[in-house]
């Protein structure tokens, strides 16, 4: 399998008044054409992981690798020009929020061929007729009239599917997504992922997929990392989660609330300080 | 026996749009009931027009077989307390949670405020050295436990929960469920809660509705969902949402 990604000693470290902070301390993992889950808890750097890669860590914060090429591309010695050319074009990125992530005075479908005259010389025309046909491939049904409209008249889903459409237009080789799907109702969370993981094998993407869901992402992903305090606690194949040998994985497995399982209390994390060495 | 709760055919418009369509519910003394849906489907505005936030065009409420007016009066906000989804937006950002928690004591004229603080901090497993802390100096888990401080220093009977733990990780989340259970079984208290998340539902509650447009779907109970005896398509589709992501070929 060729490496797209390849991540090695990876650190992230903010200045704080009280002194340096260390959001990802050493993050190590490679991607190839395939669908990789991090996960972890709030704080535990899985986001910043995802950030430093897209290059789009905070200015004050200072990012260190031994290793961060994206095919063969050193990431970290690149010229912003070049990072700017591979964001949208090679690299994207789905947040959190389409509420918060789209431009909320730009109609949808402009937003859509902004990026794609960004990244390609098309004509107007043709950029409009391929943005309607991305919204189409994301199970808009109506997309000549969700073209025009701005992103506060449609609702999260839709957005949602929106912003997928935005991101795949250019056609990426790679796609990080940050929580896609946590602002959603879970009915909803089902098809916008059925159509995530559509796209992502159709095309051949390696897609970096960052969640705190572990459940989802096991049954999303092919391989998982779980993040505990900026560190990669256990890499493993999401079929073998349930053979997960760290502790905190099995912690963060055996907490959520299952449907016929009765356990009163609910088993709770005991966090050990040794797991943050 | 009378119920602790009981809405009667209870509507709420908003503008001309019904976001309660005559909905009907007992909660029995003691129970904890669940409501399930998506968003948009009626069950926070349920909860609000219980707790006196939403109008209600029609219907009844009753709590303890005692019918409520269109203003609810101090005992009833002695008996009937809500804790609310967003922990870091239902703490006042500019009082410590001595502050916080000194509010409804004075509202309802408490003298023994002083101990009613201690102890209902010691009761959600925070201690008195938060006291004197502001909510920002808390993290999401503290702050809710905060919030449900809060709720319970007026020892009410009934704990409305609107979504009290999903803006919380996981295991912050199983701390919460199992500090929330242990107060209901201590205090004998009724709970109405909702959620998104047919799994927490199942966990926390006996019985449970489960809501679509503003109506109720369906009616069952803890045992039902476990054994999937569910009639409708609406709560199927919902519990194959519970159950995670599966990849048709």
């Amino acid at each position: 399998m060729s490496t797209l990604l390849e991540v090695d000693d990876l650190r992230v470290t903010f200045p704080t008044r009280t002194g340096l902070i260390e959001a990802v301390r050493g993050v190590s993992f490679s991607l190839g054409r395939e669908r990789l889950g991090i996960v972890g808890e709030s704080g535990s750097g899985k986001s910043q992981t995802g950030r430093a890669i897209m290059g789009v860590t905070p200015p004050q914060a200072e990012v260190t690798a031994k290793t961060l090429a994206f095919d063969g591309i050193d990431l970290l010695a690149a010229s912003p020009r070049e990072r700017r050319a591979l964001r949208g074009k090679r690299i994207a990125m789905i947040l959190q929020d389409p509420k918060y992530s789209l431009d909320p005075v730009m109609s949808i479908g402009r937003q859509i061929v902004e990026t794609l005259r960004t990244h390609e010389k098309v004509s107007k025309a043709e950029a409009r007729d391929r943005a309607l046909a991305m919204l189409e491939a994301v199970q808009i049904r109506d997309p000549a009239r969700v073209f025009d409209l701005h992103p506060h008249e449609v609702s999260g889903g839709m957005g949602q599917r929106a912003m997928i459409a935005m991101m795949l237009i250019a056609g990426p080789e790679m796609m990080i997504a940050d929580e896609p799907t946590s602002a959603l109702d879970v009915t909803v969370q089902l098809d916008v992922l059925g159509i995530l993981d559509r796209l992502v094998s159709e095309r051949g993407m390696g897609l970096i997929f960052i969640s705190h869901d572990l459940r989802l992402v096991s049954s999303f992903c092919d391989r998982v990392i779980v993040m505990y305090a900026g560190k990669v606690v256990e890499q493993l194949k999401a079929s073998e989660l349930g053979r997960a040998q760290h502790p905190y994985t099995r912690g963060l497995l055996n907490c959520m609330p299952k449907i016929g399982a009765d356990r009163h209390p609910l088993p709770v994390l005991d966090r050990k300080p040794e797991w943050a060495a | 026996m009378t119920a602790a709760l009981s809405v009667d055919r209870l509507e709420v418009v908003f503008d001309r749009f019904r976001a309660l369509k005559g909905v009907s519910l007992e909660v029995e003394s003691g129970e904890s009931f669940g409501l399930v849906g998506e968003s948009g489907s009626g069950k926070s505005t349920l909860l609000r027009a219980i707790a006196g936030l939403a109008p209600a065009a029609s219907g009844t409420i009753a709590v303890n077989g005692k019918q409520l007016g269109a203003r609810r009066d101090k005992a009833f906000y002695r008996e009937v307390q809500m804790v609310f989804q967003d922990p870091y937006g239902s703490l006042h950002p500019r009082q410590t949670v001595d502050r916080l928690l000194q509010e409804p004591l004075a509202i309802h004229g408490f003298a023994d405020g002083e101990k009613r603080i201690q102890r209902a901090l010691d009761e959600v497993g925070l201690g008195t050295g938060f006291r004197f802390r502001y909510s920002h100096q808390l993290s999401g888990g503290q702050r809710q436990r905060v919030a449900i401080a809060r709720a319970l220093i007026l020892e009410p009977s009934i704990l409305l929960l609107d979504e009290p733990t999903s803006a919380l990780d996981a295991s912050v989340q199983a701390e919460v469920l199992n500090l929330l259970e242990e107060i209901r079984r201590r205090r004998k208290l009724t709970f109405l809660m909702v959620s998104h998340d047919l799994a927490i539902i199942t966990h926390m509650c006996e019985r449970l509705m489960v809501m679509q447009n503003g109506e109720a779907v369906e009616h069952l109970t803890a045992g039902d969902l476990v054994e999937r005896r569910v009639t409708k398509d609406y709560t199927r589709n919902l519990l194959r949402a519970s159950e995670g992501f599966v990849r048709t070929a």
